[in-house]
């Protein structure tokens, strides 16, 4: 890495180049930050600690810790040594205070949620997200008695409209999924600040690599590391990342709940890490091309990728993000959903699989996996038509990805 | 997917690989079992004892097997194993000829270990046919090879030195770690056996011991199964997994590696503290031309240089940088430093290093994953220091 990353926000003089924000540069802190630089026993890479439980070596030690809070191991659920090591990588990589890992992107999202929210609280929360993100909100929260609304992405006069004295969330993707739509960040934020609403954007998509959202005001970022973070389709995890007195809240009620990740699951998780810039930088190159060539296929009716500029958020996510990351969507023209999945069925290297952002490529009918049972009008509702294909490339070479789908498309 | 048509990038993350039949996983199941149920009392199956063969370790045979263009491929428990899974192969009174720039526990296995067995064993500058030539003895069975060398980092042409062993009846084979095959594949050149320290770039974390033979040759193959089930040297699923994850990311790590690697180097050649540095990628390099030859577009991520001091001033230089940290091994996304005189090649006496040119001034990078500048800063204010 040689250069700034432009991911901060853009100085209103400048021409887009962002102020560095990273205390180091990013290959550094993803193989070191966080970590002891001497470990016990002198290993080179962080030891597996599946202890459930520590010891004290006598009533005084734990006197003492209960007393001075010092970070150490007590019980598993409230945190370990493994889970320290990569909360600190994630804090710094996304250049907040602290981090907070779940076991899962959904348990995070329920976690601050649950954290954040009482009855009677508001949240709004633009409509184009995660499905289950959607779910937990409209069915799950309001049983708690909170109440959600949703308003159409990026509409944020909308949103504006929606926040009420009760409301206590401002929430969204971006890019969004699987739409790809690009959140105005400093738009976002902005709302928060103005409302005394605090803000939280799922930035899984774009992970700290091409997006930090924190650099923009915004409060918490939140990220299924199931997806690039992790980055070999081999663990489910999620963070939290924002600042420590915000966070404070929400490590307690973690420990309550209990949504932590075992131990040889941070390893794997924190093992990712150390090539996470490698691989983005390759995830972003094989989207971009695999989007070009879609853009340019005589059976794609419309692909949808912030690195197009065709796409309506291009110019934003220029000036917001580094890269636009490994997922497109397109619709393959004049095709019923048949034909659909039958290009999805037709790819050779790309597997049919829920979840992006692994090293291996996956592609999936939206239709299918996700609203396979949800009515016709609520499937025009979320945009999800017959004809979308939602691929998430994968680090394998471009050309291969590309001829790959060119026979899938071909029939 | 039989994966042939695909590049080498794309084949490192699906030969192998292929999606578990029974349930669908996208990356197949660790199988930790050490035995496994057979259909019917001497009846064959695929897996019978996990000595002979597991489905967690097939798949990281499989995958390497592909990257080398061999035939097939045996994972052992560590390089050295897999070295020695090699040498198996000779019997008393055979002899066998090895670079001298070669691995200090290559060095060892056969000097002090194999020489027990009535194996004989000649060093010999492998840059140079006469040399080769008068190493040679009609027991000659076996030649290794190691290029680059270590630890410095000579430059060996592989492909004569092969054709020169077949001409004489000897097998060859090559010890491949430091470039790995995504620089070098000693097969395409007609080496018989590659050896890899999976350790090093293949698994790439330094979290996973391993060792690889790869070979062209489905009877050698078969041969050398047989001596790795008798003797038992193999490598356990975990590893296995861990080694397979991490080549993954194999040409990328190896690519970016060596792209830092190499603007090190230039910087360290033009250092007022720094009396020689020796990297292929450096046009004053006796073997660059070879290198350019014979490594596809990278000269690995492997740097020597001697410092303008003594072995205290080498001394100091190691123990005084930050993020190179101070260990022996290699080829891992954390940037290592050390002196060889008093590290890695601290077993031979100090004689025998001056002899093979190892001097007390030499310090040994393995260049990681981390950004160029920390990297140069960092070597710029340890050299400060002497
Ligand atoms: C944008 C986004 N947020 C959250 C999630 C949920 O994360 P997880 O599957 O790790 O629970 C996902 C993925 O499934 C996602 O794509
Ligand atoms: C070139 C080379 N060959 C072989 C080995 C031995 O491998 P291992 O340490 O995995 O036994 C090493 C590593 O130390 C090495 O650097």
């Amino acid at each position: 890495m040689t250069s700034a990353p432009s991911n901060g926000p853009s100085d209103s003089d400048s021409s887009g180049t962002a102020p560095c924000t990273f205390p180091g540069n990013l290959s550094t802190l993803a193989v070191h930050a966080g970590e002891d630089r001497q470990k016990p026993t002198h290993s080179l890479t962080d030891p597996i600690v599946c202890a459930s439980t520590y010891s004290f070596a006598n009533t005084q030690a734990v006197i003492d810790y209960i007393r001075n809070k010092e970070r150490r191991g007590e019980y598993g659920r409230y945190g370990s040594p493994n889970e320290w090591a990569v909360e600190k990588k994630l804090a710094a990589l996304e250049g907040g205070e602290e981090a907070i890992v779940y076991a899962s992107g959904m348990a995070a999202i329920v976690g601050l949620l649950m954290a954040k929210l009482s009855a009677g609280d508001e949240v709004v929360f633009f409509d184009e997200c995660y499905h289950r993100s959607r779910e937990f909100c409209t069915k799950h929260l309001s049983r708690y008695g909170v109440v959600t609304h949703q308003v159409r992405a990026c509409d944020y006069d909308a949103m504006e409209r929606a926040i009420g004295p009760k409301t206590k969330l401002l929430v969204s993707e971006s890019p969004t999924n699987p739409h790809l739509s690009v959140v105005d960040l400093e738009r976002f934020a902005g709302l928060g600040r103005k409302h005394g609403v605090d803000t939280l954007i799922d930035a899984t998509l774009a992970t700290p690599y091409n997006l930090r959202p924190l650099a923009f005001g915004v409060d918490y970022v939140l990220h299924s590391a199931t997806k690039y973070l992790g980055g070999h389709n081999d663990l489910l995890a999620g963070a939290i990342i924002g600042s420590a007195a915000k966070l404070q809240e929400v490590r307690k009620l973690r420990g309550i709940l209990g949504g932590i990740n075992s131990a040889h699951n941070l390893y794997l998780l924190e093992r990712g890490l150390k090539t996470f810039e490698l691989r983005m930088e390759r995830h972003n190159r094989n989207g971009q091309a695999v989007a070009e060539f879609l853009a340019n296929h005589p059976r794609v009716e419309k692909v949808l990728y912030p690195g197009l500029p065709t796409h309506p958020g291009h110019e934003l996510a220029k000036r917001q993000m580094r890269g636009f990351g490994g997922l497109i969507t397109f619709m393959v023209k004049d095709a019923d959903w048949r034909a659909t999945a039958d290009v999805v069925d037709r790819a050779r290297i790309a597997r049919i699989a829920p979840s992006l952002g692994g090293v291996e490529s996956l592609i999936e009918q939206p239709l299918v996996m996700s609203y396979f049972e949800v009515p016709v009008e609520d499937r025009k509702r979320f945009g999800i038509p017959d004809n979308m294909i939602r691929l998430a490339c994968g680090i394998e070479d471009t050309q291969d990805l590309i001829d790959d789908l060119a026979q899938a498309l071909q029939g | 997917m039989s994966g042939e048509r695909h590049a080498f990038r794309t084949r490192a993350i699906h030969v192998g690989n292929e999606r578990d039949p029974a349930t669908g996983a996208i990356v197949p199941p660790i199988h930790v079992a050490s035995t496994f149920v057979l259909p019917g009392a001497g009846e064959p199956s695929e897996f019978d004892y996990s000595r002979t063969g597991t489905p967690t370790r097939q798949r990281l045979e499989t995958t390497v097997a592909s990257l080398e263009g061999g035939c097939g491929a045996l994972a052992y428990a560590s390089g050295m194993a897999a070295t020695h899974g090699a040498m198996l192969l000779l019997k008393h009174g055979d002899h066998v000829i090895a670079g001298t720039d070669i691995y200090g526990g290559t060095y060892r296995l056969l000097h002090k270990v194999l020489v027990s067995s009535g194996i004989s064993v000649t060093l010999a500058d492998t840059r140079s046919p006469e040399a080769l030539e008068a190493a040679r003895r009609p027991e000659t069975k076996l030649l290794w090879l190691e290029s680059p060398g270590n630890p410095l980092l000579s430059i060996t042409d592989l492909a004569p030195c092969v054709a020169w062993a077949h001409q004489h009846g000897m097998l060859v084979g090559v010890d491949n770690t430091f470039a790995s095959p995504v620089l070098t594949r000693p097969l395409e050149l007609g080496a018989d056996i590659v050896m890899h320290s999976a350790t090093k770039y293949l698994g790439g974390h330094s979290d996973a011991l391993g060792g690889i033979l790869v070979v062209r040759d489905p009877e050698l193959h078969r041969r050398l199964h047989y001596l790795q089930n008798a003797v038992g040297n193999v490598l356990g699923p975990w590893d296995s997994y861990l080694i397979q994850r991490g080549i993954k990311t194999l040409e990328l790590r190896v690519r970016e590696q060596c792209r830092t690697a190499q603007r090190l180097a230039e910087f360290l050649a033009s250092h007022p503290r720094i009396e020689r540095t020796l990297y292929p990628g450096l046009p004053q390099h006796p073997g660059h031309d070879i290198a350019t030859r014979q490594m596809d577009g990278g000269y690995g991520a492997m740097i020597s240089f001697e410092v303008a001091g003594d072995f205290a001033a080498a001394k100091r230089v190691v123990e005084g940088t930050e993020l190179f940290q101070l260990a022996v091994s290699l080829g891992a996304v954390e940037s290592l430093i050390e002196q060889p005189a008093s590290m890695s090649h601290a077993s031979y006496d100090r004689a025998d290093r001056l002899k093979h040119g190892i001097r007390d001034s030499l310090v040994r990078l393995s260049v990681g994953l981390e950004a160029f500048e920390d990297l140069r800063d960092d070597l710029d204010q340890a050299l400060r220091k002497i």
